[in-house]
């Protein structure tokens, strides 16, 4: 197979994946499977990303040279042997065989692009995790000195603030903690509380944090992209409700959807005047959960799971197919 | 216990004194302060010196000796903490998950009516 024709199949895969993004949020079905929506948004992004840049190495590629994981070790092993004319040669990035200066200078121009994509998300990735891995070790220096435990909620560390909040900084077992305010503790029940701390366990012990970070990565990397900022957006959602799912199984509905909704309504601690434009990402979230517990929708029949799941990899396969053969 | 439970205990109960003092205290004054009063002088310096390379006490040198006091006050860093845990210092880390964002305007009241309609329905809360 050539490099054109490699290139020409991961770019339907790349465009069709960026446009089941873009259509993803407005399906109804996934809050009725969370763990298979989240599953597909997964291979969606994994999809389009390995497409991307299989495109732009692709079109740099001479023809007839195998799949693009084969053609660049060649590559690399001439790299090594230090034959860089070699390289640009076979690279057709030489008008040694006649080639005429655009068609070089457009290769050079693709597999430029594809390496620059390829680095920016692997770098876009790392600088997430290490942000995050940054934020979680402070707070968890400050928890140290500043959190207590209280009966009310066992396993888990009280500040004293009286606004209402309860989260999980997630990480390795004995690192994990799961954080509730004391205005948390005096604005819910106990059977509420029970319900917070089953769903933030349901968070650390499925690690959920780790779903997320490649979403919140891309949505920080690409602020005005509209497709990001939804895929974010809707993976953070369905991490919720299957985090709500997880907590139905110790208790009453009832509980955890009294707690959503006394968060929900409790209202913030005065922040500084305009910190609190930042709660614009919420809108109509909680409610969906709140609906979603309080209606429950059919779950998603096996054969639509399975379907879903086939997608998904089917989704990845194709890529990594085209990139490795 | 463990030694990291340990070190965080101490560390904590150390910061405690400098918290409750006005004035910046040596080694030697924080060991007299402390609940605990065997600990080794060594253990106290390095836990104090640990709090200082952190950023948590600052120290300053009187004569042979150094003093430490709290880098900022017990409110400053709860607040730090709080701000991060409701998302609102405007950066969108991944650190954490939060239960539940505020909400405003008409879904507060969408609800607000919801949870009526459930206390309505329900067999008597628990608490509160």
């Amino acid at each position: 197979m050539t490099g054109i024709e490699d290139a020409a199949l991961l770019a339907v895969v790349a465009i069709g994946s960026a446009l089941g993004a873009s259509a993803l949020p407005r399906a109804s079905w996934p809050r009725r499977c969370p763990a298979a929506a989240i599953l597909l948004w997964q291979a969606l992004g994994l999809a389009s990303g390995l497409a991307a840049v299989g495109t732009m190495i692709g079109l740099a590629l001479p023809a007839s040279q195998g799949g693009l994981v084969l053609s660049m070790l060649r590559a690399a092993g001439l790299l090594r042997d230090g034959e860089l004319f070699g390289l640009a040669r076979w690279f057709g990035l030489s008008q040694a065989d006649g080639a005429p200066l655009v068609l070089v200078a457009v290769r050079l121009a693709c597999l430029a692009a594809g390496l620059a994509l390829l680095v920016s998300l692997c770098w876009v990735l790392l600088a997430a995790s290490v942000a995050a891995l940054q934020a979680r070790r402070r707070q968890r220096a400050l928890l140290t000195l500043l959190a207590h435990g209280d009966p009310k909620v066992p396993g888990a560390l009280v500040v004293d603030h009286p606004s209402a909040a309860a989260y999980c900084l997630p990480g390795l077992r004995s690192r994990s903690r799961i954080v509730v305010s004391v205005g948390a503790l005096e604005l819910l029940g106990r059977g509420e509380l029970a319900a917070v701390l089953a769903h933030e366990r349901a968070h650390l012990r499925e690690r959920h944090d780790l779903v997320l970070l490649p979403f919140t990565a891309l949505r920080r990397a690409f602020p005005k992209s509209a497709t990001c900022t939804g895929a974010q957006r809707a993976v953070a959602l369905l991490v919720e409700m299957l985090a709500d799912d997880r907590a139905l199984r110790g208790g009453p509905a009832r509980e955890l959807v009294s707690a959503l909704v006394r968060f929900g309504t409790a209202g913030t601690c005065p922040a500084p005047a305009g910190a609190l434009a930042v709660a614009e990402g919420s809108e109509g979230e909680v409610a969906a959960r709140v609906t979603r517990l309080l209606q429950p929708a059919r779950p998603l029949p096996a054969v639509a799971v399975t379907a879903v799941c086939l997608a998904a990899a089917l989704l990845v396969a194709a890529p990594v197919t085209l990139l490795i053969v | 216990m463990t030694t990291v439970n340990r070190l965080g205990e101490l560390e904590r109960a150390i910061m405690d004194v400098l918290w409750d003092t006005d004035t910046s205290l040596t080694v030697r004054e924080v060991s007299a302060r402390l609940t605990e009063r065997n600990l080794a002088h060594t253990t106290v310096m390095t836990v104090l010196d640990r709090l200082a390379k952190k950023g948590f006490a600052r120290r300053e040198r009187d004569g042979r000796a150094w003093r430490y006091c709290p880098a900022a006050t017990r409110e400053t860093y709860v607040t730090e903490l709080m701000l991060t845990a409701l998302d609102q210092t405007g950066d969108r880390t991944a650190a954490l998950t939060r239960f539940a964002q505020s909400v405003t305007g008409v879904e507060a009241e969408v609800l607000r009516d919801a949870l009526e309609v459930i206390e309505g329905s329900g067999e008597g809360d628990d608490g509160n």
